[in-house]
């Protein structure tokens, strides 16, 4: 072997220009991979937005229902659970609702757009478990303050009636609002924002 | 861009159907005889596929389910809004995320055609497009049968001529009914039939109204099909580059090989 | 205790795994310094497409296997989902359904290849036999396949080849019954098919090309001209002089093939993946039917030829065994070649006429079988299906003899290349 008409500049830049397109081109090859990993058609469409009826929803009184899969509440709060929600405000870790667990149109300590009407998604954020309705109060065996709220069985996490966590236990972050719209007063619709928000 | 882009794509589809054309011969129908009419159906014209699932929904859907398309991917890929779906095409469901079933009850309609009416999302794949057209194009009168029509590649359906107010009514003239030759050649002169009753559009409508219907089965039967083609046309040139690099380059390496 | 040093005299990082893992051994002894003769063809660029295709199959099956039910009542359904709901899953089955026809076509080039050049000849036998094996289990392996989707294309084809086996005499019927888990192809076959097809033999498959390629590179490729290179080796280096580095010489040229095959090959996976009806089977666009057979049941294109010998044996002696035995038998003689082949050269370029005769008719044949296994049953098919079935068989078990009686040329000392 002998290098009579070798250029070594052309090869290197031959050789390092077939080698990025080749990678580019097995990184698009990893595409379809990938993204078939994603929600498929039909899971998105069993995740589709619910309609819950809440006509016969009492006042203090939750209901569940599924929604993607997971628990979705919905709380009608008297207007003694919704004056409970100040007082506890100095045991909250995150009481303004600063971290983004909620879409923007849900502001302020009840965390709801029609106040007394609470959606919370039920599954705790330390480690997914889904906490008990716990509206009763006084509950020392929870908490001295405890103004009515959800409790996780699992790791002891506690949350208020708008699902904002207490300070000092395993859940770092309030309780996520999924979005959601009123389709009328007594119909709301999980899993879209209220229309005009993008 | 537009204009080469597309003349690229037309140019590939006809070497391809050239090419399958030379080693296929499955242009003929399942039972291996000529069907009288060909078609080349067309999902790339939105327009005509969206009056397609227009007709299918207004004539078909009333016994025939789609039971693999969802509403929300036709209006996806048909460029419907989904009021405008929800208005026009959804009978059966309110939910975009649904499957296109029929509002018919399956053990009912048994008793009454002696049969389930076959789901359609995939026919046009399993007959071919050219089977479905010619299906929908050659109803015809015979009073031999209960329901007082026949069809001429599917003989002694079960299903009635469900577009006849369209199409009118046709009997097979006498001359083609002795001589199954000439349905051979076939291509754009169909079999002989003379129209005994007129219906509401014109022959030359009928055929637009079937053609739309059938660019909608086609696509229905595969709704990717339009994304991958275009997926395709980057991927293959992509390859041209990569392999005329490739070439190079071996050659530049097999310089030192003597 | 002290480490042995490594002797490729390798640091850092790579020192240290050359120092416990022959991580630079391999490299060398399988590419860098494995010598192969400069004077390889395009004949043999398909053993390395064969590698790419089953990496292609290995891939999209393991990915398709997420999203399929191996179950009689969902299987259909199951893939139709792929084909619509899962993102870019239509891409990953038509990948894998032309990657099967791919996966044949290389495969069936390759072993030409084989036939051209002798490359089964003393001393690469093991090595034609591990391929011959991986073409059963290729086979095997399809069949599985075909059959999961669960159309009705792939319903009857479970029917007509799981009833091979009730040919066999005596135990024939409960044999059938046996495989089949079910008096009819059920869910229970489809079950276990599907075991077969994505758990079993893809491992013996992968077992097989590990072996076939282990034997190769002990031995050394053999070439166009069928000659040894290792006969000629440089006195200073002990590098066979008609020997070039399978890296880089080999690796960009492949890469070459690789670009032009996966044009051809995705050209078909977007824009044709139908195959006019022989990829992918017009009657397989509905659900498995056990009260109705397709109107034309046709093996996949790739089981042609042996289809067609199977239906050109008539039956005898009351029994239909014999076209299952000479279906068999075409197979099984493959693996004998090495031996059958007495001529004193290797390569077709040194053989002379009847060889050559010989291996056009046995070609001829070959693809007249092919064709007309995919035909409906004619009299004309079957006439000439039976002639070439005939010309199959005495290809190989005359082929001791036509092979010694042949004339052949000289065989030159070194390969013939031109440097270009």
């Amino acid at each position: 072997m002998s290098n009579q008409g070798v250029d070594p500049g052309r090869r290197r830049f031959l050789t390092l220009s077939t080698a990025v397109v080749g990678g580019a081109g097995v990184v698009a090859a990893a595409v379809p991979f990938l993204a078939s990993w994603k929600p498929s058609e039909r899971a998105k469409s069993l995740g589709a937005p619910v309609e819950v009826d809440i006509s016969t929803l009492e006042a203090g009184q939750r209901v569940t229902v599924a929604w993607r899969g997971k628990p979705v509440w919905v709380v009608r709060r008297t207007p003694e659970m919704l004056d409970g929600l100040t007082k506890v405000d100095s045991s909250l870790l995150d009481p303004e609702s600063k971290q983004k667990q909620q879409p923007d149109y849900v502001k302020g300590e009840a965390r709801a757009i029609k106040p007394e009407v609470l959606v919370l998604i039920g599954s705790c954020t330390h480690l997914g478990c889904s906490p008990t309705f716990r509206p009763d109060h006084p509950a020392p065996e929870i908490d001295s303050n405890w103004q009515g709220g959800f409790y996780c069985p699992c790791h002891g996490s506690k949350f208020d009636l708008s699902g904002r966590v207490y300070k000092g236990v395993p859940a770092p972050l309030n309780l996520v609002v999924p979005p959601y719209r009123f389709e009328s007063d007594t119909q709301i619709v999980i899993g879209e924002d209220p229309k005009g928000v993008a | 861009m537009k204009p080469t882009k597309a003349m690229l794509k037309n140019c590939l589809h006809t070497l391809l159907a050239a090419a399958t054309l030379a080693i296929a011969s499955p242009a003929l129908a399942a039972g291996g005889h000529a069907l009288p009419y060909a078609f080349e159906p067309d999902t790339g014209n939105t327009a005509s596929v969206r009056r397609g699932a227009a007709n299918f929904m207004n004539y078909c859907s009333g016994c025939h389910s789609m039971r693999h398309l969802r509403y929300g991917r036709l209006g996806q890929d048909l460029g419907i809004p989904e009021n405008l779906l929800k208005a026009n095409l959804m009978f059966t469901s309110d939910k975009v995320g649904d499957h296109i079933l029929s509002a018919m009850p399956g053990e009912a309609s048994k008793t009454w055609f002696g049969q389930q009416p076959p789901d359609l999302t995939l026919e046009s794949r399993y007959r071919g497009p050219d089977w479905v057209y010619s299906y929908l194009m050659t109803f015809y009168v015979d009073p031999t049968r209960p329901l007082g029509t026949n069809n001429l590649v599917l003989p002694g359906a079960s299903m009635p001529h469900v577009l006849w107010e369209l199409q009118g009514l046709q009997v097979q003239s006498e001359a083609h009914a002795a001589d199954g030759e000439a349905a051979a050649h076939g291509e754009a002169h169909g079999p002989q039939f003379e129209l005994v009753s007129k219906g509401k559009l014109t022959p030359k409508e009928y055929e637009k109204f079937v053609a739309d219907t059938v660019n909608f089965m086609t696509y229905a039967a595969e709704p990717g099909r339009e994304h991958r083609v275009s997926v395709g046309i980057k991927v293959v040139l992509f390859l041209i580059l990569f392999s005329v690099l490739a070439y190079f380059m071996k050659r530049e390496w097999w310089k030192d090989v003597h | 205790m002290a480490i042995t040093p490594n002797p490729y005299k390798t640091t850092g990082l790579l020192g240290w795994i050359d120092d416990r893992f022959p991580l630079t051994k391999l490299w060398k002894d399988h590419l860098s310094e494995y010598y192969a003769p400069k004077n390889f063809n395009f004949w043999y660029f398909f053993g390395s497409l064969a590698l790419l295709v089953l990496v292609n199959q290995l891939l999209t099956g393991i990915w398709l296997a997420m999203h399929y039910k191996p179950d009689a009542a969902q299987a259909w359904d199951s893939v139709e989902y792929i084909m619509r709901d899962v993102p870019w899953g239509n891409v990953l089955r038509y990948l894998h359904s032309t990657g099967a026809s791919a996966f044949f076509i290389v495969v069936y080039m390759h072993m030409y290849r084989g036939i051209l050049y002798g490359s089964h000849r003393k001393p690469r036998e093991l090595i034609w036999i591990f391929g011959s094996l991986i073409f059963l289990v290729l086979m095997a392996e399809a069949f599985c396949g075909y059959v999961l989707p669960w159309g009705n294309m792939s319903y009857w084809g479970a029917q007509v080849i799981i009833n091979l086996f009730g040919t066999v005499p005596f135990v024939g019927p409960d044999l059938v019954i046996w495989i089949q888990g079910d008096y009819i192809p059920s869910d229970a076959t489809l079950n276990r098919l599907f075991s077969l097809h994505v758990v079993a033999l893809p491992f013996v498959l992968v077992g097989l090309v590990v072996a076939h390629l282990i034997a190769l590179h002990e031995v050394g490729s053999n070439n166009p001209d069928g000659v040894e290179i290792k006969k000629h080796k440089d006195p200073n280096t002990g590098i066979p002089l008609d020997g070039i580095p399978f890296h880089p010489y080999y690796t960009v040229k492949d890469i070459v093939g690789v670009g032009v095959f996966l044009i051809i090959f995705l050209g078909v996976v977007f824009f044709a993946p139908d195959g006019g009806g022989y990829l992918l089977e017009k009657p397989n666009f509905t659900p498995a039917n056990p009260m109705s057979t397709p109107d034309h049941i046709t093996p996949a294109w790739y089981f042609g030829a042996f289809y067609a010998m199977l239906r050109a044996t008539p039956s005898f002696a009351g029994t239909q065994i014999w076209g299952v035995l000479v279906m068999f038998g075409a197979v099984a003689l493959i693996f004998f070649l090495p031996w059958l082949d007495r001529s004193p050269v290797k390569s077709i370029r040194y053989k002379g006429p009847i060889f050559k005769i010989a291996l056009a008719l046995f070609t001829v044949s070959f693809v007249l079988l092919n064709y007309f296994g995919m035909q409906p049953p004619s009299a004309l098919g079957t006439t000439i299906s039976q002639i070439g079935t005939v010309v199959y068989f005495l290809f190989f078990l005359l082929m001791p003899f036509y092979t010694k009686i042949d004339k052949t040329k000289p065989v030159p000392e070194r390969v013939t290349y031109e440097a270009h």
